[in-house]
């Protein structure tokens, strides 16, 4: 090995004696591995509480939604906080997946549990397709690209009417069952909401533990680097546009099914935006961030229930305190807090 | 080590190389020099696989290595420092060097990185000071020697520099010469592109003077230093 020869001489600085020998610890940070997965039990074992302790049905059913609101927020953190690749099409994403679990099960009478792993493949499907031309454009042209691919599938999901039901929506979509025992209130499809988001936040984890992970965070910072050491940066932003629109489509599954319902506007290009805020607002590239993202985007249009018309504005107005605040967003407030304690003991 | 032959390139419609030749030995040390859009980069990144040539062959110890990708190179032992150095800027001095090793660690861990990182450390014992900071918060000469250290994570036995002096200090720029030197004397064929003409010539012992996409002059460093043409349009004498 040629480096080792050049052990006895160096340059440039003499050696500090105080600094210890670095020992190279194995590429995934065992310690932040253990702690990462740990928290992340104790939060889901603890939201297990949530059907019981909840005062009413309806509290339930938020935190049906949230989670498949983590779902969707998490998938879209992964390309776009980690990938760096903003994406404006996620609601479609979403849509088909609803889409195709519920036509399935509509129009061809097949279970939501075909339905499921069904949109999951065809959402990661379109994806593989959509990513092969849209992701060699970069930054404003990429989300250009996803924001124009929303629109067509909103636009398919309003005139296919003979399958979608059109503008109406799709109605009839059959709950998740085992066998009679049918997953149709909100209690009963907790369980199911609970375990898959918990898989979902899961692999996001693993997959970010990963080379492919390290790859992706390489590839974010800087394309031409990360082919200089040998990474395809083309092939690691397509499999994470996969990944990422696959979970969209589990969501949008789990979505239709739940509430035995779709329509067109809930998949719109502003739904799309509204998602690449709260992955801003939640911590964009932080782990935990699509947690405060998907309880912001769950919880804060029921309590503004009565200023319909100025939902979106006092959205981009938090997004502007967070923002301000906290450019990291709220999974990145403590790190901030803990700096300017730091600066302020100094 | 390294032999190309009439490599032809650039981007889209623009061509940018004109059947261009050019050896390496191994364990020779080449510069190649020429003005700012001259194709030193574009040559550099074909012979990285950061960009297909259109016509033209890139042989690596024999084998004809034109058709493959930038990570299949690395196998051949060809390693690029890009310009500008491109270290990823919120990772960690150890993870830079992790990424160079990126193949070796993933999906399978190769044991001997570690030594190989000791080693780096050893040749630039600034960064095992700066181990755990942010490869961003680094000087530009830091950063420079973050990039060479991320290369020879992956053991290359030639290895391409692209404009490794570009916006460092002359003190730093001495020092980064001296450990080009050094990397070749260690055995390691290196490649060098520079504008910085001057020290180019001291450093390497063959010199390529490369203009509007051509090789236009040959020949050892030394006599090259001397050529009045050479001197006149890169060394500014």
């Amino acid at each position: 090995m040629v480096l080792a020869r050049a052990k006895s001489d160096s340059l440039s600085s003499p050696p500090v004696e105080a600094v210890s020998r670095p020992q190279l610890r194995s590429p995934g940070r065992t310690a932040a591995i253990l702690s990462d997965h740990r928290l992340l039990l104790i939060v889901w074992l603890t939201m297990l509480v949530v059907p019981f302790a909840a005062p009413n049905a309806y509290f339930v059913s938020l935190a049906n939604m949230m989670l498949i609101n983590l779902i969707l927020i998490a998938s879209l953190n992964l390309l776009m906080g980690y990938g760096g690749q903003i994406s404006l099409g996620h609601a479609g994403f979403y849509g088909l997946g609803a889409y195709v679990s519920g036509v399935l099960g509509v129009k061809f009478g097949l279970g939501a549990w075909i339905g499921l792993p069904a949109a999951a493949l065809l959402t990661g499907l379109a994806a593989l397709l959509i990513g092969i031309p849209a992701l060699r454009l970069r930054g404003l042209y990429l989300s250009m690209a996803t924001l124009g691919w929303n629109a067509i599938l909103v636009v398919m999901f309003n005139r296919l009417i003979d399958l979608t039901g059109g503008p109406n929506g799709l109605l009839g979509v059959r709950p998740f069952a085992f066998g009679r025992f049918a997953l149709d209130t909100d209690a009963r499809q907790f369980p199911l909401l609970w375990l898959v988001s918990l898989l979902v936040m899961l692999a996001i984890l693993n997959l970010l533990r990963s080379g492919t992970g390290r790859a992706l965070r390489a590839v974010a910072t800087n394309e031409l680097g990360a082919d200089a050491v040998g990474i395809d940066s083309f092939r690691t932003k397509l499999l994470v546009f996969v990944l990422s629109a696959g979970m969209a489509g589990i969501a949008g599954s789990l979505y239709v099914h739940v509430n035995q319902f779709a329509s067109p506007e809930t998949f719109s290009v502003s739904n799309s935006i509204l998602l690449v805020v709260m992955v801003a607002i939640g911590g964009s590239g932080l782990y935990w961030g699509p947690l405060f993202g998907a309880l912001i985007f769950t919880a804060v249009p029921p309590l503004l229930l009565e200023y319909e018309d100025a939902e979106l504005m006092l959205f981009g107005f938090a997004m502007l305190v967070v923002l301000i605040a906290s450019p990291t967003g709220i999974a990145g407030l403590p790190a901030i807090l803990r700096r300017w304690l730091a600066s302020r003991r100094s | 080590m390294l032999e190309v032959d009439a490599l032809s390139a650039g981007y889209g419609h623009v061509s940018v190389l004109h059947r261009i030749s050019l050896r390496v030995a191994a364990g020779q040390s080449v510069c190649l020099i020429g003005a700012n859009g001259a194709g030193k980069t574009t040559l550099l990144r074909c012979l990285a696989g950061l960009l297909r040539p259109s016509s033209g062959r890139i042989l690596v110890e024999g084998n004809d290595i034109a058709g493959r990708s930038a990570s299949a190179r690395l196998d051949f032992g060809v390693t690029l420092v890009p310009e500008g150095r491109r270290v990823f800027a919120p990772m960690s001095v150890r993870e830079n060097l992790e990424m160079g090793a990126f193949r070796r660690l993933w999906p399978r861990r190769d044991r001997r990185v570690e030594a190989d990182m000791d080693a780096v450390f050893d040749m630039f014992p600034r960064l095992r000071e700066r181990l755990n900071q942010p490869a961003g918060l680094l000087s530009g000469g830091e950063q420079q020697m973050l990039a060479i250290g991320r290369a020879l994570m992956s053991r290359p036995r030639l290895l391409l520099l692209d404009e490794p002096s570009m916006g460092l200090a002359p003190r730093v720029v001495q020092d980064i010469f001296a450990i080009i030197r050094r990397l070749n004397q260690q055995g390691i064929s290196i490649l060098l592109a520079e504008q910085n003409a001057n020290m180019a010539l001291q450093s390497a012992a063959w010199g390529y003077v490369i203009a509007e996409g051509e090789i236009v002059r040959e020949a050892e460093s030394t006599s090259l230093a001397h050529d009045p043409i050479v001197r006149t349009a890169y060394l500014g004498l």
